[in-house]
């Protein structure tokens, strides 16, 4: 450390890792408002329970790997991907789906390759996958909007989350989310479905409620660009091209047809996917074109899984697949350094 | 409005460049002693030319340039040298080196100068010969010598000159300063420097726009100069402020579009690129005749009571500087010499300014407080974005840590300019600049390393090939020597039977034997043959000669104390000393065959003129390859030694690698008609023969008349040979001397050798 002391630069930017986590907790802020407001205080809930679970075992696998508890939990990293599961994970899961996630979050995605920075998939994602392959039923029960003012009451509620009661009194509440109900469309046109399913009566183009999540995780995003903490390249790149394979694929409401784009870029978790998730840096590739490439492989496996798949929505695979890709995609997009005519790391070279 | 360019990256750190540019450039009091580092420079140091004691006049030469990339080192004042000794100096490892410490007599005053009011009278050689003399070297802090860069190579035409006022470090206004208060030098030296470069079509001043009084007064020295219209354009070019656009190759892309190649220079492509201080330094010492003794420094940081920019002597000691400036050392965070992206911290204060120091920063620890420790990189690419160089800063920082120099060297890390404004940016407060130096440092290292390791090899493996090689040798001439013995014998036996049978068989073995394909060396070998013994004790006595040589040397080393050359050598004498003792086997083998009686010379001849064509190949061959190991042995000496010979040497070995071939070509061709050879060997035409064939009947008769001769004319002819011998080694003796040869010492004993034998032959022919 003595040496490193004395070496330039002496004077530092005013950016810091925790500023940078605290500013993206911040852009959720408004999503996680939205959700609230449609879906009840069950994300909340969620989000509470995961930042608990996801600090004490970022905590103790700290305590065991022997490094600075306090000094590595300021970094609020954690608190970023609790947060995320938080919001992935659907309203008023039980406190165990919570605890399972949060460890494969936060102790066998992260802190098992090494801790921050070093983690080749993004965590929150690896929790929810492994939820969502595990525990399908409880991975896909939501609410249906405006559950929260139809009564679903806070002792209800707890005693959800705590008590493991799974629904048994309140199957009336729970609904199928816009990309389900078009995904089983049983043969209907989708200007059909648009009347007949109650998320679709009284939503302006992609669901109740769903629409103003993912608007209000857009400000969010938008905020989070605007603040530098990310380039657009990846989220970008990512939506334009989810954007331009609905469009291409969308034949005006067929029965066999995928949803409108507008459907796609405003349901589900494509917002908060886009601005939130994709861009975790660690897990993305590098370089500026990198990220492109990135975001239009996460934008193009959306697509492909939404249409023709087995599950309604793909934000978690498809980035973990593309997370895969990363070092590939890294390899190949090496920027131009200065003073050189060709571009480094090409094959050639070796 | 010229069109500019933007760099990728770069980052808008405060500018705190107000507080320093408030006062006027001052002059500061004398010190109470100057200390003169003697590399001040990128490049060999200098070597003191004054010793202890002497009086020096302000502007003289106190240590002059070693090699071409020097400089020398001049008295900033005038006074006695106190002493040459290891004194700290401006470095990031806070190290020692050697200074030239002056004590000033307060008088300053200067040496004879001898100005050039009209540089367009001097060649472009002599002006260059003038800034050398001058001790320039770059002033914007590299400190690579001027004359270096303003002699390009002749087929490289540089078409522009970029003046650099970019000055983009934060704190530091030296250059804003000099350009505000010496425009008009700043000017003339920019004249005089496209001047020297051939005047290139364009001249550029580059100036960061956030210094708008800088720009007014360069462009108002500039019209003043295009009134006068001397035919020369200066461009006064402004851009917009970012760190780092006063890096060379940033500025030349912001100014040109062009990028410099990696790892080469900027005259590659036509450009040169010389900070405004550096011009108004060149323009000072031609036209002044003022050697470089004094340079602008920004004085700065709030632990100071005054801060601003002063001329400061070279040699200055910076705590005289800082007293001066009511510096308040219990505030300090750090003693930083240079700026606060680039600049180095120092631990001393007791060290001088330097040619090249452009800041003295002593920040207090609000202004500049201790770095956070250092936290994971979550690779955001922040520092990606403020590379200039086009570097993943992150992935570097990933490779580095994994010490993958592979991949390091496959990213780039030698184009990265440790400009920092990665580490600037990063959220994690890593020092990535830290990383890249220490990577960089062992990456050269294992360069370095390899290298060694490869010559080492290379070596041994030499020397391997050649003790076997003197092995087989002696063991050749061991049984060479028997078998002559032996047949000596015989002869002898035979010779107390019948004297007379036995000339006229040599006589007639003489003829009959078919001259067969020879090399000339091997021929000439043979001639010489019978003056072994002189040959011999030549190599005996250069030998010892050389052995003494050796040892002296080697206690010179111990008694100075130089622990480097020991080893060498020690090794160099034990080689001597094996040499001696071969010499010394020899010249007592060859004594033994000596005393056998004389007509066994001729014998041994002929025995070697009958061996078959196919030994004769193959001994050539043997010979050969003994040269060529002496040969090699002694090129990698010279290489070792990094003599002048080596190129001659290794041509000499380069061919002698030829005649190899030659020779075993010929030992293919004579094993396959050496049959025939041997079933005809009487009736090969003398049509065919080579001018080796005929070297060898040409011995052959010798021979053959020698031993017909009588002892007079045996005599003579001998004296004349020997003559002939003295001369050619007389000449050559002298040659060597002129040389200052290495082997003057082995030449000399030849030729009184050489001249005793003469004597000794030239003798009457009383006694025998």
């Amino acid at each position: 450390m003595a040496l490193l002391k004395i070496t330039s630069p002496h004077v530092h930017g005013t950016n810091s890792t925790s500023r940078v986590m605290a500013k993206v907790a911040l852009a959720c802020a408004p999503g996680i408002m939205a959700l609230t407001l449609w879906f009840g205080f069950g994300s909340l809930c969620n989000i509470i329970l995961c930042i608990g679970f996801c600090l004490s075992f970022e905590a103790i696998a700290l305590k065991l790997r022997q490094r600075d508890v306090r000094f590595f939990l300021s970094d609020f990293s954690a608190v970023v991907t609790a947060l995320l599961l938080g919001i992935a994970l659907p309203p008023f899961a039980p406190w165990w789906l919570i605890a399972i996630g949060s460890f494969f979050s936060i102790v066998v995605a992260k802190q098992l390759y090494g801790g921050l920075g070093f983690n080749p998939f993004n965590p929150a994602m690896v929790g929810y996958v492994v939820l969502l392959i595990s525990f399908p039923v409880e991975m896909t029960t939501w609410l249906p909007a405006m559950a929260n003012s139809q009564g679903l009451g806070t002792i209800e509620g707890l005693a959800q989350v705590f008590a493991g009661h799974a629904f048994t009194s309140l199957d009336a509440y729970t609904g199928a989310t816009p990309l389900d109900i078009v995904k089983q469309n049983s043969s209907a046109v989708l200007s059909d479905l648009y009347q007949q399913q109650s998320v679709f009566k009284n939503s302006h183009f992609a669901g109740t409620g769903w629409e103003w999540v993912n608007l209000a995780f857009l400000g969010g995003g938008i905020y989070l660009l605007w603040r530098k903490i990310f380039t657009w390249h990846a989220p970008i790149s990512m939506l334009g091209t989810l954007a331009v394979l609905s469009a291409l694929f969308y034949d005006g409401g067929s029965s066999s047809s995928p949803g409108s784009p507008l459907l796609h870029l405003f349901s589900g978790g494509t917002m908060l996917g886009a601005f939130f998730i994709v861009t975790d840096p660690v897990t993305s590739a590098v370089s500026n074109k990198g990220r492109v490439v990135y975001g239009i492989g996460i934008g193009a496996l959306v697509f492909v899984i939404r249409a023709w798949g087995n599950y309604p929505d793909a934000i978690a695979f498809s980035v973990l697949l593309m997370n895969f890709a990363a070092p590939f995609i890294d390899y190949y997009t090496q920027p131009r350094t200065y003073g050189h005519v060709k571009k480094p790391g090409k094959p050639s070279q070796k | 409005m010229r069109q500019i360019w933007d760099i990728p990256g770069g980052i808008h750190p405060p500018e705190n460049k107000t507080q320093s540019t408030g006062d006027a450039i001052a002059n500061i009091p004398l010190p109470a002693e100057i200390v003169l580092p003697l590399n001040q420079h990128i490049g060999a140091p200098a070597i003191p030319c004054v010793a202890v004691g002497d009086k020096v006049l302000k502007g003289q030469v106190v240590a002059e340039a070693q090699g071409l990339v020097s400089a020398p080192i001049h008295a900033s004042t005038s006074g006695t040298i106190s002493a040459i000794e290891q004194r700290f100096i401006p470095h990031p490892s806070g190290m020692m080196s050697d200074c030239i410490v002056i004590t000033p007599d307060g008088e300053d005053q200067w040496t004879t100068l001898h100005p050039v009011p009209d540089y367009k009278a001097l060649d472009h050689a002599e002006l260059v010969a003038l800034i050398r003399q001058a001790g320039i070297a770059g002033m914007g802090g590299a400190g690579f010598p001027t004359a270096v860069k303003l002699n390009p190579r002749a087929d490289r035409k540089v078409h522009t000159l970029i003046l650099n006022g970019t000055e983009c470090e934060p704190y530091i206004t030296a250059d804003d300063m000099l350009m505000r208060e010496r425009a008009d030098e700043v000017v003339a030296g920019t004249l005089l420097l496209a001047h020297i470069l051939g005047t290139p079509e364009t001249i550029l001043i580059g100036i960061e726009d956030n210094k708008p009084e800088a720009i007014a007064a360069m462009q108002a020295a500039v019209d003043k100069h295009a009134q006068q219209s001397r035919g020369i354009a200066i461009d006064v070019v402004s851009f917009p402020t970012k760190y780092p656009s006063g890096g060379e190759k940033q500025l030349i892309q912001i100014l040109t579009g062009k990028e410099v190649p990696s790892g080469q220079i900027p005259a590659t492509i036509g450009i040169v690129v010389q900070n405004v201080g550096t011009a108004v330094a060149t323009y000072r010492a031609v036209t002044f005749g003022e050697p470089l003794v004094s340079r602008i420094t920004t004085v700065v940081g709030e632990t100071l009571k005054q801060q601003r920019n002063i001329e400061v002597l070279i040699g200055t000691p910076v705590d005289h500087v800082l007293t001066l400036h009511g510096y308040q050392a219990e505030k300090k965070s750090r003693l930083i010499i240079g700026g606060p992206m680039m600049g180095f911290t120092v631990e001393h204060t007791n060290i001088p300014v330097v040619k090249t120091t452009n800041c003295i920063l002593v920040p207090s620890n609000e202004e500049i407080p201790p770095t956070q420790p250092a936290q994971a990189c979550i690779r955001c690419g922040m520092c990606a974005e403020a590379c200039p160089a086009n570097l993943l800063p992150q992935q570097l920082f990933w490779y580095s840590q994994a010490e993958d120099t592979e991949k390091l060297e496959q990213h780039n890390l030698f184009d990265c300019i440790e400009c920092g404004a990665c580490s600037y940016v990063c959220p994690s407060n890593i020092p990535l600049v830290q990383y890249y130096r220490a990577s960089k440092g062992t990456i050269r290292q294992q360069e370095l390393a390899k290298k060694q390791s490869d010559r080492a090899r290379q070596r041994f493996e030499f020397r391997q090939e050649r003790i076997a090689k003197a092995e087989a040798e002696k063991e050749a001439k061991r049984l060479a020597r028997k078998k002559a013995a032996e047949e000596a014998k015989k002869k002898l036996a035979a010779q107390a039977g019948n004297e007379p049978e036995k000339n006229a068989a040599t006589s007639s073995a003489a003829g009959s034997t078919t001259p067969v394909p020879k090399t000339p060396e091997q021929a000439s070998t043979g001639a010489t043959d019978t003056n072994q013994l002189p040959k011999l004790e030549r190599a005996l006595s250069s030998a010892k000669s050389r052995e003494e040589r050796a040892q002296q040397q080697l206690a010179e080393a111990k008694a100075n104390g130089e622990d480097a050359r020991i080893e060498p050598l020690s090794a160099r004498l034990k080689q001597a000393e094996l040499k001696v003792k071969e010499a010394e086997e020899k010249l007592k083998a060859y004594q033994q065959g000596e005393n056998l009686p004389s007509s066994a010379v001729p014998e041994k001849l002929q025995q070697k003129l009958s061996l078959s064509p196919r030994q004769k190949a193959e001994k050539n061959i043997e010979t050969l390859q003994k040269r060529i190991a002496t040969a090699e042995e002694k090129l990698a000496e010279a290489e070792q030694a990094n003599a002048s010979t080596t190129d001659a040497l290794r041509q000499g070995v380069e061919k002698l690698n030829q005649k190899l071939a030659e020779a075993q070509r010929e030992l293919e061709a004579t094993a396959e008609d050496g049959i025939t050879a041997e079933k005809g060997a009487a009736a090969v035409d003398a049509p065919t023969m080579s001018a080796a064939e005929i070297a060898i009947a040409k011995a052959q008769a010798k021979a053959a008349a020698q031993a017909s001769m009588s002892d007079d004319e045996k005599n003579q002819a001998q004296i004349a040979s020997l003559q002939k011998r003295l001369d050619k080694a007389r000449e050559r003796l002298a040659k060597a001397e002129a040389e200052n040869n290495d082997n003057i010492d082995a030449f000399r004993i030849g030729v009184e050798k050489l001249e005793a034998k003469l004597a000794e032959a030239q003798q009457p022919q009383t006694t025998p």
